[in-house]
């Protein structure tokens, strides 16, 4: 892939297929924009460039999902949470590896990649956290 | 100093809340109509109401669309203008402030506002899955995020961070169920237990069902007047002196907290600025009680208490019905139901029964000033409506 695909979600789970996490930089005022956008949100300005972010952080706060959609129902209950990475940057996604009793805010966790795709629209890999 | 009304609501209406089978919306949302109707004998509706402002979440449920006209219609309202909002569960929260906005500028006198909700028909899963479109989809829904589950993240982190416990959200649910059995258009007319809450099935740790909103039926609506023409209308008008909005990231992840509503806190500051008053003024509320945890967290965040203190205020009883401050009398969307395009407007309805002295066996007494508190989604849309009686 290009280093200059459009500034779009659908970029960014393009990039999660080659097991990147990338995020958008604003070149004007040096906001990082995740997920990227095509215009950053603080300065309005379109210059921008794709950086690539290490993937490890720490939970900020957890779940255990037992009543889920459809899609999901055949992997309940799972985990989700939201890890914040060192530079205050933040996603939510579904931790695996690691037993719902042992899940503890705070703890260190790093982004890995699913290798199989979705059959259904939109058709994006999927990222997910683990322990370090 | 109280301040002068923004509009004056002149009648309301409330379709019973619960499990309607083969009433759809247009059949819910012409009963609260009528109501309304019926309770207002001086307005001639087609002739005095000149635009309707509906909130409506999801036309998956009905395969229904389009539900201005169709809602207008069946209240006898066509040709007048009708508009759907859809701010997800604060849909008609943004209708009322919408009705207001019509009023103000000098293009309506007199407006119907409102909204409605068929959700029973549908099972659990198709239900989470339409109410989890209210969520952001590539980050949230795509990694199964429900929404219980984005609330369910503010829980644990507010346990964390505060020591919030399970007991107290229980305790939310325990008061809002008593709530419910005194309003006799509430879904549910059963008192629960903290042992029953604490011991129903996990839907997403640390939210177990009975702390979680029901899937619900109905419809609500309210008639707004230029606070000059109200008297035409009735002797006890109920006037809207304060109404706040704001907006959030739809991602709960890009929030700058995870135990505040942000939008909350400013549509709740721009309220009280507007109509003049402090949270100490308010004598009943009516907050937006999707989850126990959502409760806990609007008291801190329209200053009932300072923040963190959320599950001690529920503990001390300052909430319930004959405590300091009265929260969701009508049984909130825990216990009354919440139909999701139904309940802004729903709070409204509640409101305005306090302030004009007829909530029956839940009447706050002498109650003057009260607030309601509506919430979209996860945070990304809060409306706040502060009212005073005449």
């Amino acid at each position: 892939m290009s280093e200059n695909p459009p500034f779009t979600v659908s970029s960014f789970y393009k990039f999660v297929s080659e097991k990147r996490l990338m995020a958008a930089k604003c070149n004007e005022c040096g906001t990082v924009l995740l997920p990227p956008k095509p215009m950053c949100t603080n300065c309005l300005s379109t210059n921008l460039k794709w950086i690539e972010l290490e993937g490890a952080g720490n939970l900020l706060s957890y779940t255990v999902i037992y009543i889920a959609p459809e899609q999901f129902q055949s992997i309940a209950p799972y985990t989700v949470g939201i890890v914040e990475f060192k530079n205050g940057l933040r996603l939510p996604g579904m931790i695996h590896g690691v037993d719902p009793e042992e899940i503890k805010i705070g703890m260190n966790l790093k982004v890995d990649f699913e290798t199989s795709k979705a059959s259904q629209w939109p058709e994006w890999p999927r990222y997910f956290f683990r322990p370090i | 100093m109280v301040n002068k009304p923004l509009v004056s609501i002149v009648s309301a209406g409330l379709s019973k809340f619960g499990r309607l089978d083969g009433m759809y919306c247009r059949e819910l949302f012409a009963h609260a109509a009528k109501e309304a109707f019926d309770r207002c004998p001086n307005l001639n509706p087609i002739k005095d109401i000149e635009a309707l402002f509906v909130g409506h979440m999801g036309e998956s449920y009905e395969h229904q669309g389009h539900t201005g006209p169709t809602l207008a219609d069946w209240a006898g309202l066509l040709p007048k203008p009708a508009v759907r909002l859809e701010s997800a569960c604060a849909s008609s929260g943004v209708a009322l402030r919408t009705g207001i906005l019509a009023i103000l500028s000098g293009m309506h006198k007199v407006v119907m506002v409102g909204g409605v909700e068929k959700m029973t028909h549908r099972t659990t899963a198709e239900v989470t899955e339409f109410l989890a479109m209210a969520s952001d989809m590539p980050f949230e829904q795509w990694n199964g995020i429900t929404f219980p589950g984005l609330y369910a993240l503010m829980a644990t982190a507010h346990m964390h961070e505060y020591g919030t416990t399970e007991e107290q959200m229980a305790r939310v649910a325990v008061k809002n169920h008593h709530n419910g059995t005194l309003n006799p258009k509430a879904h549910m007319q059963k008192e629960i237990t903290v042992e029953k809450a604490m011991s129903s099935k996990v839907i997403a740790w640390p939210l177990k069902l009975y702390d979680c909103s029901l899937i619900t039926d109905g419809a609500s609506c309210l008639i707004l007047a230029h606070p000059d023409l109200a008297k035409k209308f009735t002797d006890a008008p109920v006037h809207v002196i304060g109404s706040g909005q704001a907006s959030d990231a739809i991602g709960l992840y890009e929030r700058e907290e995870l135990t505040t509503l942000k939008a909350a806190r400013l549509a709740g500051q721009e309220a009280y600025r507007m109509a003049g008053v402090e949270p100490k003024d308010l004598d009943v509320a009516e907050v937006h009680d999707c989850f126990t945890i959502a409760e806990i967290i609007a008291y801190e965040d329209l200053g009932f208490c300072g923040s963190g203190k959320g599950g001690t205020l529920i503990e001390e009883g300052t909430t319930e019905l004959g405590g300091k401050l009265p929260v969701n009398p009508s049984g909130g969307l825990k216990s009354k139901g919440h139909p999701v395009g139904a309940t802004g407007t729903a709070q409204a309805y509640e409101i305005y029964l306090q302030l004009t002295g007829q909530a029956d066996e839940r009447q706050v007494d002498g109650a003057e000033i009260g607030l309601s508190h509506n919430v979209g989604g996860s945070g990304a849309t809060a409306c706040v409506h502060i009212y005073r009686r005449d």
